[in-house]
């Protein structure tokens, strides 16, 4: 029993990490109907502004807010530079894909030029080594602290998309961009504020597996970036719930198909679950709210 | 005494006509970018390029130069492909040092064979990587070379029952080392109770890990390169797997980057090696200090076997009388016998496998320190 616990703790923090990291990818697909593939690129350029910052001394707060920052600066950049580029030039939006991608490649190329391509670590710190075994079953506070800010950037995320005026002015232009037109939403500045905080997600995330699994290095983002295409196609594309609960159900399969089944297969037996939930519902977990995307 | 000057002068005047030097071009096929293959890589870069300056500098080869030539192949096997023929074909290089991956090699160290152009590899310890053929050398001390001697150490030392495996399943060393371990395991008697694998760029090993710690092994053995090994022996320790489990760990996770990675958590992780930095002779400390001086950090293991095999090709250099003959060439490199090398006396025996005495390390305080029995 409390092996199985300990696997559901294993599962829920490595979950954790993909829901942040997958809001993101979704935000940007709800919205704008492409896909970044620079968004692995942007969860590794927040993992090493978090470890600068780390290394400057920065209490750890405040490294989230450099990697969310950095995160989000990479991000506007992107849009800047390729996407509102491309748009403005009638380019159709697989060349977003493939530009973003290209985008990507040269990010982990100028990563591996600056910081070299051996993995680097978060400075020690103990505070976050600490850890509780609660009947059998080991919790480190730093899974804890990830769990917390992932919830909190969840509940973020979700109060700025319902509540605020920017939100508002997401969800119009995610409908259409026409129509968020007439109706006088800036779609500019709007879709610029979206690649902003799907960066700042990536930024974050990065920071926090960085810190949770000990790595970081240019390459951390090209996996990452697959999980997060996964979790969003399971969570059904741009629905920023289902990437939630996507990123959740990716985690646990991962560690349950090593736990009970074999770590051998754990991305067959994990992929092939994906398929077949896609095979029962096609348009992910929460195909019912489609039309509600972002 | 005018005549005297006058002979100096012109023997030095001669010298220096006849100082036309002939280059041996050295290809070093290593991984200098590319994930975790560069951190083996650019050791062994640098330790070749090291060797190539000293003996160069030493005059020892009389009008023969070394001439390195890197090429980095990321770790990729379709990369280090590429650079063979062009290394062999175009660069017309006498000796190929590398590649840094065992499946790079396997991919391409054949090019080579075919070609007759002498491989010499520094950092691969699968096993039949010279089975390919009497071009293809080694100063890397196999896996099955040097765990059985660790695992006899372990035995007598802690008297261990039962054992946890875990290893790269898409990496051809460590499918290797896990293949070794286990046979080695076997021979002593030592119970296996559970297997599991990991993946390239897997960060997160928690899952399995919480499954060796149910096992609850007397030993834990890890076949993983040393970025990965760091992470799984520092996991291993914050799921709480006790101290009493000792951890093993394979030829190729030794590394400075493991202690930095993994902190407190990798003491007493135990491993065997060909060379290890303390060795106390004059000509490895010369190496040592040598090697801080140029790069400003400490040598590994696989500087030191590639200083090693650049001084074998030095050596072969001088007894064939050169490298145009490329028959002889490879002979002499077939017949390293007994080379002052940083790790003690260095010879290939029959198979062109190193014949050197392995040392169990053990990891204390964030570095490795030879096992006192």
């Amino acid at each position: 029993m409390s092996t199985f616990l300990q696997q559901l703790v294993n599962g829920i923090s490595l979950g954790s990490t993909y829901a942040v990291f997958a809001m993101g990818c979704t935000l940007i697909f709800g919205v704008l109907n492409i896909v970044n593939m620079a968004q692995g690129a942007f969860f590794m350029g927040g993992a090493y502004f978090g470890l600068e910052a780390a290394r400057l001394g920065l209490p750890a707060p405040l490294v989230l807010v450099v990697a969310l920052i950095g995160g989000g600066l990479l991000g506007v950049v992107s849009e800047l530079v390729i996407f509102r580029t491309l748009r403005a030039r009638g380019g159709h939006r697989w060349m977003g894909l493939v530009a973003s991608l290209a985008l990507a490649r040269m990010m982990v190329g100028l990563a591996q030029e600056v910081f070299g391509t051996q993995v680097q670590r978060y400075p020690a710190s103990g505070v976050l080594e600490i850890s509780w075994e609660i009947g059998g079953v080991r919790i480190q506070l730093l899974q804890v602290v990830i769990l917390v800010v992932s919830l909190m950037l969840m509940a973020l995320l979700a109060f700025v998309l319902q509540r605020s005026r920017t939100g508002r002015a997401i969800r119009t232009v995610a409908f259409s961009e026409d129509v968020a037109r007439i109706v006088g939403v800036p779609v500019g500045r709007t879709i610029l504020i979206t690649f902003f905080l799907a960066g700042a997600l990536a930024g974050a995330s990065g920071m926090l597996l960085g810190n949770l699994f000990n790595v970081v290095s240019p390459f951390m983002g090209e996996q990452m970036l697959v999980k997060g295409l996964t979790v969003i196609i399971l969570g059904g594309l741009g629905n920023v719930p289902g990437a939630v609960a996507g990123g959740f159900v990716l985690g646990l399969i991962e560690v349950f198909s090593v736990a009970y089944v074999s770590s051998s297969f754990r991305d067959a037996i994990g992929f092939g679950l994906i398929f077949f939930i896609l095979l029962v519902k096609p348009n992910g977990l929460f195909s019912g709210f489609v039309e509600r995307r972002a | 005494m005018v005549a005297l000057l006058l002979s100096a002068a012109g023997a030095m005047a001669l010298s220096g006509a006849a100082r036309s030097e002939t280059p041996v071009k050295i290809g070093i096929v290593q991984a200098t970018s590319g994930g975790s293959a560069a951190l083996y890589g650019l050791m062994q870069k640098n330790g070749a390029e090291l060797a190539i300056e000293q003996i160069n500098a030493s005059g020892k080869l009389g009008d023969f130069k070394l001439v390195g030539i890197h090429q980095d192949d990321a770790g990729d096997r379709g990369q280090s492909v590429n650079i063979f023929q062009r290394l062999i074909n175009q660069e017309k290089v006498a000796v190929i040092l590398g590649p840094t991956l065992t499946t790079s090699a396997f991919a391409a160290d054949p090019i080579a064979q075919k070609a007759g152009v002498p491989v010499i590899a520094s950092s691969n310890t699968a096993p039949g990587v010279t089975d390919m053929g009497d071009h293809i050398f080694r100063t890397s001390p196999p896996e099955a070379m040097v765990f059985p001697g660790v695992l006899a150490y372990v035995k007598k030392k802690y008297a261990p029952k039962t054992a946890a495996q875990i290893y790269g399943i898409d990496d051809v060393l460590m499918k290797s080392a896990y293949a070794v371990h286990k046979k080695a395991l076997e021979a002593e008697g030592i119970k296996i109770v559970t297997t599991e694998s990991f993946q390239k760029g897997d960060v997160d090993y928690s899952a399995q890990i919480t499954k060796i710690k149910a096992a609850n092994p007397d030993l834990l053995v890890i076949g993983g390169l040393a970025e990965e090994t760091a992470n799984i022996v520092r996991q291993a320790r914050q799921l709480g797997i006790p101290p009493s489990t000792i951890v093993v760990g394979a030829n190729a996770a030794i590394s400075t980057k493991l202690a930095e990675l993994a902190g407190a958590a990798a003491d007493g992780f135990t491993v065997g090696a060909g060379w290890f930095i303390n060795y106390d002779s004059p000509k490895n400390k010369a190496f040592v200090d040598a090697y801080r001086k140029k790069y400003n950090s400490d040598p590994d293991t696989f500087a030191a076997q590639a200083f090693t095999s650049v001084e074998i090709v030095a050596d072969a250099v001088k007894r064939a009388g050169g490298v145009s003959d490329p028959k002889k060439f490879r002979d002499a490199i077939a017949a390293t016998k007994d080379i002052d090398a940083n790790n003690g006396k260095f010879s290939f025996d029959d198979h062109r496998e190193p014949v050197i005495q392995p040392k169990v390390l053990i990891m204390k305080d964030g570095k490795f320190t030879l096992a006192s029995d």
